[in-house]
């Protein structure tokens, strides 16, 4: 077991706490360079959607998971920076420019929304954040000179300096990795610095924070646009990746989805949005594999059981119907969730934590370590 | 000037759906300070259930009626005890989460249950009209008027004067302290849930002949009744029923005096300003505390 002595202060901060660090994340970078060549087409296009996914978690996790700020409509300000993409690279402006640009113009919305928010907590906030998102959909149907409304909008492939780039090629690959990189070191310096403390302070208590002298109404809207900005960069990404954007892509669903990704993986740190972007985005093969594989494995165990070969048959029918039914991802996604805050509330990076603290100490692990705290005296109105 | 007061009644009618569902969402959120994002879920299925009583059983319609009902009251106590107790007294967040997740799940199961078609029943307000004057109302509207206003009288009543009202309200002002005064705070919990659930198959009831029964119906509605919900002040009763009517009149004016496409957005342009006005809503306390 490795123990961490502590002789500087500045050691609190670091980013790698110790030489293991380098160890472990060099290798995940190693791989995920090494990724496009040894997996398929298929699996390369998911991993880009992972990517877009997490940049998109990280933002969220700065908001949600560091300030405390819920939002449901971050699909808003995706959509924002894959319009701002696609209508900039219609007039020919060229991607180095139209790539921060998309980033401010939706960290200047993201700052706008911010406001509001300002005098407005729990869920009167996440209702604003869902009646900004769909006044942002209804704008993008009916602003029809730039957004071509509900026909939709084609985005050609990015033109980098004269490289084209094109969506399923391993450069777009690695360009989103580079963005995603870049996002997580924005996230886990900004948690080192003053303006990352704050953003923690206000999320534990607000009348302390203010109590401290901490600026609320700067720091929420600061948080605000970053976050937007983030997702904003996000939505370049998913813009090209997909190659034609419309106003229905960007509904409440998709930004629940985006929730998800921090739920799932665990709003309380980094590695959570990675982690919750990798389930959601292979919730889609793992149906595909239900439908597909997993009645012919039943039915050939059943067979090899000893069933009959009409009763196999039947099974495999059975299996196959429930598999292609047509509501299924979103039960699927409905228990999801469910199952996730009540048996897991710190997502899949807080189990991997708990496994792994369990190996640390282990005879003495004790499960009340990550017990958390109920509190029922709770009136809002009162707050 | 007819057009107009027709409109105006149009949009009360419809802002008494949205009332209605807007009540269940009041009283759970009175009761336990939980916001039930599954609320037009839990209607869809109140319709689900009389479709099934009254459609593929053949009972009398008001016996379908009352069963519905019970059932939902049933189901909604299932739900509580189930999914929101173990997560109760956690961030509001994460429990706004859950019943989104219920949300997906209801709405998916009911799909694969009864299929993803429109579906109808008979019911006596199907047809007929009344007139007043040149006023031309429908009775299926009508019916949803007059109860979503017996409903709110007898829910004001209900919790202003009795011991079980109040034992609600203390709930919501202070968990522990009404545990203190042995107020039973889990079987409380659990009786709003069953009342919500109940308004909400009410509703879904005496939605199904203007609306239809539809996997989906409960989503969009829902969204529509949070907003009138919020406008009313989360906690107030006689407030959803009017954030109800303000969101159903402009969302009807708007749709009938104004360009395409404000219909929807309307609503939601009308509560961000209410919202940053009085950020607790008309009829939410302005209570703020400061440092």
């Amino acid at each position: 077991m490795r123990f961490v002595f502590k002789t500087d202060y500045n050691q609190d901060i670091k980013l790698l706490k110790h030489g293991g660090y380098w160890w472990s994340y060099g290798v995940l970078l190693a791989v995920m360079i090494a990724a496009p060549y040894l997996v398929g087409s298929y699996l390369q296009s998911q991993m880009v959607f992972v990517f877009i996914y997490a940049i998109v978690g990280v933002a969220l996790i700065i908001l949600t998971g560091f300030t405390g700020q819920a939002s449901l409509g971050h699909a808003a300000f995706l959509a924002i920076g894959a319009y701002t993409a696609g209508f900039m690279q219609s007039k020919g402006i060229p991607f180095i420019v139209y790539f921060p640009a998309a980033a401010i113009i939706t960290g200047a919305v993201g700052a706008m929304v911010g406001f509001p928010a300002l005098r407005l907590s729990g869920i009167y906030l996440v209702i604003a954040t869902i009646a900004f998102a769909f006044i942002v959909e209804e704008i993008l149907a009916r602003w029809e000179s730039v957004t071509h409304g509900n026909e939709g909008m084609r985005v050609r492939t990015i033109d980098l300096l004269g490289q084209p780039i094109p969506r399923d090629g391993d450069a777009f690959y690695f360009l989103c990795l580079l963005v995603l990189v870049g996002s997580i070191l924005l996230a886990l310096n900004l948690l080192r610095s003053p303006t990352g403390r704050a953003f923690i302070a206000i999320r534990d208590s607000e009348t302390a924070g203010k109590s401290m002298g901490i600026d609320l109404a700067g720091y929420k809207v600061k948080s605000f646009a970053i976050s937007a900005a983030l997702t904003g960069m996000a939505g370049v990404l998913f813009a090209h990746k997909m190659s034609f954007i419309s106003p229905e892509m960007f509904t409440l669903l998709l930004s629940i989805e985006f929730i998800m990704v921090i739920i799932i993986g665990g709003a309380f740190g980094v590695h959570g949005a990675v982690l919750g972007a990798i389930f959601i985005v292979m919730v889609d093969p793992f149906l595909t594999a239900l439908k597909d594989d997993v009645p012919v494995l039943g039915a050939s165990l059943a067979s090899s059981l000893g069933m009959s070969p009409e009763g196999a048959g039947k099974l495999r029918e059975t299996m196959s119907s429930i598999g292609s039914a047509a509501g299924l991802k979103g039960a699927i996604y409905g228990l999801i969730i469910m199952m996730f805050i009540l048996f897991e509330p710190y997502g899949l990076y807080g189990r991997w934590l708990k496994v792994k603290l369990f190996f640390q100490l282990f005879p003495l692990y004790k499960k009340a370590t990550f017990k958390r705290q109920k509190t029922y005296v709770k009136s809002e109105r009162n707050r | 000037m007819l057009d107009f007061i027709q409109q105006l009644v149009s949009g009360i009618a419809l802002g008494c759906v949205y009332g209605l569902i807007a009540l269940g969402f009041v009283l759970i959120y009175k009761a336990t300070e939980v916001v039930n994002f599954a609320q037009g879920d839990l209607m869809m299925l109140g319709g689900f259930f009389v479709f099934t009583f009254i459609g593929l059983v053949g009972l009398d319609y008001w016996l379908g009626f009352l069963f519905a009902v019970c059932g939902m009251a049933v189901f909604g106590m299932a739900t509580e005890r189930i999914l929101i107790r173990p997560i109760l007294g956690y961030p509001q967040f994460s429990i706004v989460m859950a019943t989104i997740g219920l949300g997906y799940f209801l709405r998916s199961v009911a799909g694969m249950i009864w299929g993803t078609d429109d579906l109808k029943i008979e019911t006596p307000f199907s047809t007929g009209v009344l007139k007043l004057g040149d006023l031309v109302i429908a009775h299926d509207k009508l019916s949803v008027i007059v109860a979503t206003v017996i409903l709110c009288v007898v829910l004001y009543a209900f919790f202003n004067y009795t011991r079980l009202g109040t034992a609600m309200r203390a709930t919501s002002e202070n968990m522990l302290a009404a545990y203190y005064m042995g107020i039973p705070v889990k079987r409380v919990v659990s009786l709003i849930w069953a009342i919500s659930a109940a308004v909400a198959a009410t509703a879904g009831v005496l939605l199904a002949p203007i609306t239809f029964i539809h996997s989906n119906v409960g989503l969009a509605l829902g969204l529509k009744a949070f907003p009138a919900a919020v406008l009313g002040g989360f906690g107030s009763i006689p407030g959803a029923l009017i954030g109800g009517l303000i969101i159903g009149v402009i969302e009807t004016l708007a749709g009938f005096y104004l360009p395409q496409g404000w219909k929807d957005v309307a609503p939601y342009v009308v509560l961000l300003i209410v919202l940053l006005v009085r950020p607790h809503g008309l009829f939410g306390p302005s209570m703020r505390k400061k440092v």
